[in-house]
């Protein structure tokens, strides 16, 4: 089967140096003495851990809960007892902590109750949780969550699907091994991702320097009767980039500006990756232990398969490391980095230690300066121009590198690599990257804080207002009323002159009926009169008349009824 | 005739150009100061009146006319001099204050009377409470600037530096170490 292939812009061929780690079959890595798994190990959210210090793990069991849906679960790797669920260093640039729950084995080794998926009766949907359950991310560097991957672009019809196995990194080694090994887990993995997807393609491309994998793989496809092409494409870092090698095997060209190459059509996995979903789906295991490669400067390079957790210096002691070696770095010599602290766990992303020594990376000779030779803008395999980056890089001109698309950039370390003054591209690159993240971060935060602000102050002239016309409504109110006691008092014609003093007819209103209530109440007094006094003998109201007279004389007031006289009070004596 | 056709023909041009201008001050008109907008946008926002405006945008205000001078604002710090400098093109000036680290005011819930006058002070309605009941900070919207420190009557509201965890953490800028080259050796120890 012969496929057509393509070429990508640049590249670099440095010395490979994987027969020194691709010699001896996988070894199972001994269990250590504490486990350190950190909770944060894809991209995405912080799963939440859903242990405590003093509890009882069996190997599997879930120990931290996916946050979001782009998170992924993640487990105990061995049996045992949590110690703490504390901050501990990563295995990152910064050497920073991050929440981890460290696990003591009890040696046993013990499983949690595991099975496999049944997948008959389990919708896309159902496999795309019971992969994030499960823990399964992205093991070729990058670790995105897996099941955010195996949807097609609404609208874009899937063409086809890249199992990535070319490895392109110097010294690593893990891919190699586990095709030659595990090649059936990775075919039926491969088959899983095929159903979900639906592509009219699946590729495994494979770099042509790992002949023994490129076999393996064929007889497990041929083994198994899937139709998968398994493209062996030539040797030339980074060939394992998922834009060049998509380049190479199909010819398509992923977008600089395009998030995901699912938009296009294609969607990438690692070869690592369609092993673990596999085991997930196909046993029920939970992501927990990977392939890592120990090479460098060791006396017995090669790979291990580790748990997750392992700390980095008891897991490298397993490949005998010389007296004189002085670090590790993870990842390869082309991006990966020193650790800064040799006791930071392995993650789920990684894939290969170096023992770091003088003798086999010489210190770098001093940076000089630029002579923009353009020996970086040929090796860029995204055709852009390095020494332009640097430069507006160095001048912190971030508005520049994004003219110059530095978001492009994938960081592969070739402008470096070839880079006749030794100036390190990259760092700058990375610098610059980071800065423009975080500008625009504070950007956004300033941009809210801006608007709360004027919220509040709109929030405060409002209440202000409000306020201010409730003050002015019951100082009107008032003042009516005012008028109107003083309307009534006058004892004028109740309902002309409160109608004058008003101000509004409302008001007018009100009065007129207040006025015309106080009339109503006046005749009605007027009219209950004591009704004893309607039919009086002359020789009673004499008698009634002599009393008001003396009365009167004692000063006692009249009622203010006595509007009537000579008809009131009539007692009998 | 020829100069009257002369003239007719200048002052049509002028008619013409005079109604193109017009129509342009209408069209495009510019509705407020658009520096100011320029200069509020360098401005971190954190309406903490360190400048001795009432806010960012007053401070804005303030240099677009002249009043004020560029150095006055700590939490944007001397990158944000150099930025108003750049934009204005004036001198750049060391800042009036000291800069600080980006900070968090914390509320110590167990010392809260919840008197409200905190949630007053805020610029930024970060923190949530009622009265007589507990109040907190929340973090995210908190813009450090120490403007609900004075008013709170039983000091219980700190500012803590924010930490450098993995999700703020940058990449620095690369410098060249300067390494120790081996020396002469002196007159003492070649004696």
């Amino acid at each position: 089967m012969l496929a057509k292939l393509f070429k990508f812009y640049g590249g670099v061929k440095p010395p490979s140096n994987k027969t020194l780690s691709n010699q001896q079959p996988i070894r199972p890595a001994p269990l250590p003495s504490r486990l350190v798994v950190p909770l944060h190990q894809s991209i995405g959210g912080t799963p939440r851990p859903l242990v405590q210090a003093g509890d009882p793990v069996l190997k599997g069991q879930k120990i931290g809960e996916a946050d979001g849906w782009i998170s992924a679960a993640v487990h105990a790797p061995t049996s045992g007892t949590v110690v703490e669920v504390a901050m501990h260093v990563r295995p990152h640039v910064s050497g920073l902590e991050s929440l981890c729950v460290v696990i003591e084995p009890d040696g046993k080794d013990e499983w949690i109750a595991h099975g496999p998926a049944d997948r008959a009766a389990m919708s896309p949907a159902d496999i795309c949780q019971f992969l994030q359950e499960h823990g399964i991310v992205g093991l070729g560097g990058a670790g995105f969550p897996t099941h955010g991957k195996l949807k097609a672009t609404p609208g874009v019809p899937m063409a086809e699907l890249i199992i990535n196995a070319a490895e392109c990194e110097p010294y690593i080694t893990c891919d190699d091994l586990l095709m030659r090994e595990r090649a059936d887990d990775i075919v039926r993995g491969t088959a899983v991702f095929r159903d979900m997807l639906q592509p009219t393609r699946v590729i495994i491309g494979i770099e042509d320097n790992k002949p023994e994998a490129i076999a393996a793989m064929q007889k497990a496809v041929e083994a198994q009767g899937e139709a998968f092409a398994v493209v062996p494409v030539p040797t030339l870092y980074p060939a394992g980039g998922a834009k060049q090698l998509i380049r190479v095997l199909t010819g398509k060209e992923v977008p600089g500006a395009m998030r995901s190459t699912a938009d296009m059509g294609v969607q990438v996995f690692n070869v690592g990756t369609a092993y673990a979903a596999w085991r997930a789906i196909g046993h029920g295991e939970p992501l927990i232990s990977r392939i890592v490669t120990l090479t460098g400067n060791v006396r017995s390079a090669g790979n291990v398969e580790a748990l997750i957790g392992t700390p980095m210096d008891e897991l490298l002691k397993l490949a005998e490391p010389n007296p004189d070696t002085d670090g590790i770095i993870m990842g390869g010599p082309m991006m990966g980095f020193l650790v800064p602290n040799e006791h930071a766990p392995i993650v789920k992303t990684s894939n290969c230690l170096i023992a770091h020594s003088e003798r086999l990376f010489p210190p770098k000779a001093p940076e000089m300066p630029c002579i923009r030779c353009g020996a970086c803008a040929r090796a860029c395999p995204h055709e852009l121009q390095p020494f332009e980056l640097y430069w507006h890089a160095r001048a912190k001109d971030f508005g520049k590198t994004q003219q110059y698309h530095i978001f492009d950039c994938i960081e592969c370390g070739c402008c470096s690599f070839v880079c006749p003054s030794r100036i390190p591209l990259v760092q700058y690159f990375r610098f610059a990257k980071s800065e423009i993240w975080a500008r625009e971060k504070e950007k956004k935060a300033a941009d809210e804080a801006k608007q709360r602000f004027e919220f509040k102050q709109f929030r405060e002239e409002r209440e202000k207002a409000e306020k201010a016309e409730k003050l002015a409504k019951a100082a009107a109110a008032q003042a009516a009323k005012k008028a109107a006691e003083a309307a009534a008092a006058s004892d004028a014609p109740a309902t002309e002159q409160p109608a004058e003093a008003a101000a509004d007819p409302a008001e007018a209103a009100k009065k007129a009926a207040i006025a015309a209530a106080m009339a109503r109440a006046k005749a009605q007094r007027e009219a209950a009169q004591p009704k004893n006094t309607d039919e009086l003998t002359p020789e009673q109201a004499k008698a009634m008349a002599e009393i008001e007279a003396r009365r009167q004389q004692a000063g006692i007031v009249p009622e203010p009824a006595d509007a009537l006289p000579a008809t009131t009070e009539a007692k009998p004596e | 005739m020829d100069i009257l056709l002369a003239i007719a023909i200048m002052a049509l041009g002028a008619v013409v150009l005079g109604a193109a201008l017009g129509f342009a001050s209408i069209k495009f008109k510019v509705e407020g100061d658009p520096l100011v907008e320029k200069i509020d946008a360098i401005l971190p926002q954190t309406q903490c009146g360190q400048c001795g405006y009432p806010g960012c945008k007053p401070y804005a205000e303030a240099i677009a006319k002249g009043e004020a001078d560029i150095n006055l604002c700590p939490p944007g710090g001397m990158e944000g001099v150099q930025r108003l400098a750049d934009l204005l093109g004036r001198e750049v000036k060391p800042l009036e204050a000291e800069e600080k680290p980006k900070q968090v005011a914390i509320i110590d819930e167990n010392t809260c009377i919840g008197c409200t006058l905190c949630i007053q002070a805020c610029p930024v309605d970060a923190i949530v409470g009622a009265a007589k009941q507990m109040h907190t900070i929340i973090a995210q919207q908190c813009t450090g600037c120490e403007l609900c420190l004075p008013p709170c009557p039983v000091e219980c509201i700190h500012m803590e530096v924010i930490p450098e965890t993995l999700e703020n953490w940058k990449w620095k800028y690369p410098v060249v170490a300067i390494q120790p080259v081996a020396t002469r050796p002196s007159a003492e120890e070649a004696a």
